[in-house]
């Protein structure tokens, strides 16, 4: 059976130019960058280029990239390490960090574990499309606040927050401004030079790139503390042997970003307008998030009287990868944070599927999964007490 | 692929058996929790204290439908007696096991059939 690929917010698959471009550096460049001799200049030069193409795609300079074993580790520096630096400086009740209810794990975790730590945290809610309140935020800066992080758009919904805002009100207030970008990366222009972004968290994996790699804007001047102490790699503020391979596929992977861009977003929005509309024809279907400021690739549903495991494992067997916010998929039992967070009851919340398109999408697997979806969401309608026949 | 259920899960999801309602059910029995993710109501049709027809109606995942499914196989012709000796774990044996996450949330169907059986002898006991 072919199978369509429809959750590309999870991961991606790997550009055959990223596998090429990364191939040399496994056994012919497999120097160590640290090295005096040619094989570690060969895997030095590598690791400044790919810093060049990372720089590039968010318009930063190049000695304001970091690179990290992904985007959660770039979170964790980003946030801890700011925290850190900044425990002592401003007290008088607490230092404060500000963040928002819909982030990832990879953010609200951290803040939790800071909490634990004498940090005061202010989770600030969004509005039913996901959006957070700028007036809101900007009258819980306190003294005490020395970092704002929200992310750039939810890996769930897709909603894309102000951040141009959000970074200008940050750096009025003299507060630092950290942004999750790991799902934004390369479906919208992100500009280091014209946006007042402080720290900005980019994973590889999510932009055709191979897992276990991503980066870690930070801007020239802005200090923070290391979390992994050794070698002094990474100006010293991640430690460890750099991952040449992975490196250079992530770099690859964000030049090929920055020139597919505009053509990417044009070629996913029209799919992703197609399989909206053609999913919101069925009955008592309802798209999750914000109408327009929304990721190109994300298509978010919910349907009343199903449930959202049953009906991805349905979509399995017609072919189709999708993912859910329902509480039976999850680890903890738990239905999504972000729909709660945007009002939405548990009972819908199940019921949620999500659609994330990639370049290799095409208008016939839209027209299919079009096609087959109505059918499942039937079937287990006739299974449901909850659908009113 | 490499499925998350075992192959029977799989089957009964697929291809559920005896679901729909009974609209002159003798008795119906419903558990869960639909803020939880699973609800689930057992219809039964009873002769001489014998089960002799079941269907059910389920909201929830694979595990939830799959369960309550193989409980209408095991159910069907039983006493009522008999009926209430079938166990959770029953019909999670007979689905070759539940992943472990699942066994308590989603294993509701015999809970369901106790509870449908409950009702039908208070209603008697009342009359
Ligand atoms: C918004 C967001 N932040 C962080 C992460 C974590 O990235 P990684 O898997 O590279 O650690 C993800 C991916 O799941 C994400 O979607």
């Amino acid at each position: 059976m072919k199978t369509i690929y429809l959750d590309h917010a999870a991961t991606t698959p790997v550009d055959p130019q990223v596998i090429e471009t990364m191939i040399p550096y496994f056994s012919t460049y497999f120097g160590n960058a640290s090295s005096l001799h040619s094989y570690g200049r060969d895997a030095y030069d590598a690791l400044e280029e790919s810093r060049k193409q990372v720089a590039e795609l968010i318009k930063a300079r190049k000695q304001e990239i970091i690179f990290t074993a992904g985007g959660t580790e770039s979170d964790n520096i980003a946030i801890k390490g700011v925290a850190y630096q900044n425990k002592q400086k401003r007290q008088t009740k607490g230092p404060h960090i500000i963040t928002s209810t819909i982030e990832h794990a990879a953010v609200l975790e951290v803040c939790k574990h800071l909490q634990t730590q004498g940090y005061k945290i202010e989770y600030l809610p969004v509005d039913t499309e996901g959006i957070v309140n700028t007036t809101e935020l900007e009258n819980t800066i306190s003294k005490d606040t020395f970092l704002i992080t929200i992310m750039t758009a939810n890996n769930e919904i897709g909603t894309i927050q102000p951040i141009e805002k959000i970074g200008r009100i940050a750096h009025d207030h003299d507060v630092l401004f950290h942004t999750d970008a790991v799902q934004a990366i390369g479906k919208m222009n992100l500009d280091m030079a014209k946006n007042k972004v402080d720290l900005l968290s980019i994973s590889s994996h999510k932009i055709y790139g191979p897992k276990g790699v991503g980066a870690l804007y930070i801007r020239e001047g802005v200090r923070i503390e290391p979390l992994i102490h050794g070698g002094g790699h990474e100006r010293g503020l991640r430690s460890s042997t750099e991952n040449i391979p992975g490196i250079t596929g992530l770099g690859k992977a964000c030049e090929l970003a920055a020139q597919r861009m505009e053509k990417d977003t044009i070629y996913l929005k029209k799919l992703r307008d197609q399989l909206i509309k053609g999913l919101l024809e069925i009955e008592e279907s309802f798209l999750n998030g914000h109408p327009t400021k929304r990721l190109v690739n994300n298509a978010h549903f919910r349907f009343t009287g199903i449930e959202g495991e049953s009906l991805v494992l349905g979509l399995n067997d017609k072919g189709v990868a999708a993912a859910t916010g329902s509480a039976c998929s999850s680890k903890k039992l738990q239905s999504s944070h972000v729909l709660t967070a945007i009002g939405i009851d548990p009972i819908h919340a199940h019921g949620s599927l999500r659609l994330t398109l990639g370049r290799e999408n095409t208008a016939d697997e839209i027209a299919y999964v079009i096609k087959v979806l109505p059918e499942i969401v039937d079937h287990l309608r006739t299974m449901s007490p909850l659908w009113n026949r | 692929m490499a499925d998350l259920y075992s192959k029977k899960v799989m089957d009964h999801f697929r291809n559920p058996k005896n679901h729909g309602e009974i609209k002159d059910a003798d008795a119906t029995g419903t558990v869960g929790n639909a803020v939880c993710g699973d609800l689930m109501t057992i219809y039964l049709k009873i002769k001489n204290d014998t089960i002799i027809d079941i269907k059910f109606l389920t909201f929830g995942c694979a595990a939830a439908i799959a369960t309550s499914s193989m409980i209408t196989e095991l159910a069907k012709g039983k006493t009522l007696d008999e009926a209430l000796k079938i166990t959770r774990k029953d019909v999670a044996d007979e689905l070759d096991g539940l992943p472990p996450i699942k066994m308590h949330c989603s294993n509701l169907a015999a809970d369901a059939l106790h509870e449908a059986i409950k009702n039908y002898r208070k209603k008697k006991t009342k009359k």
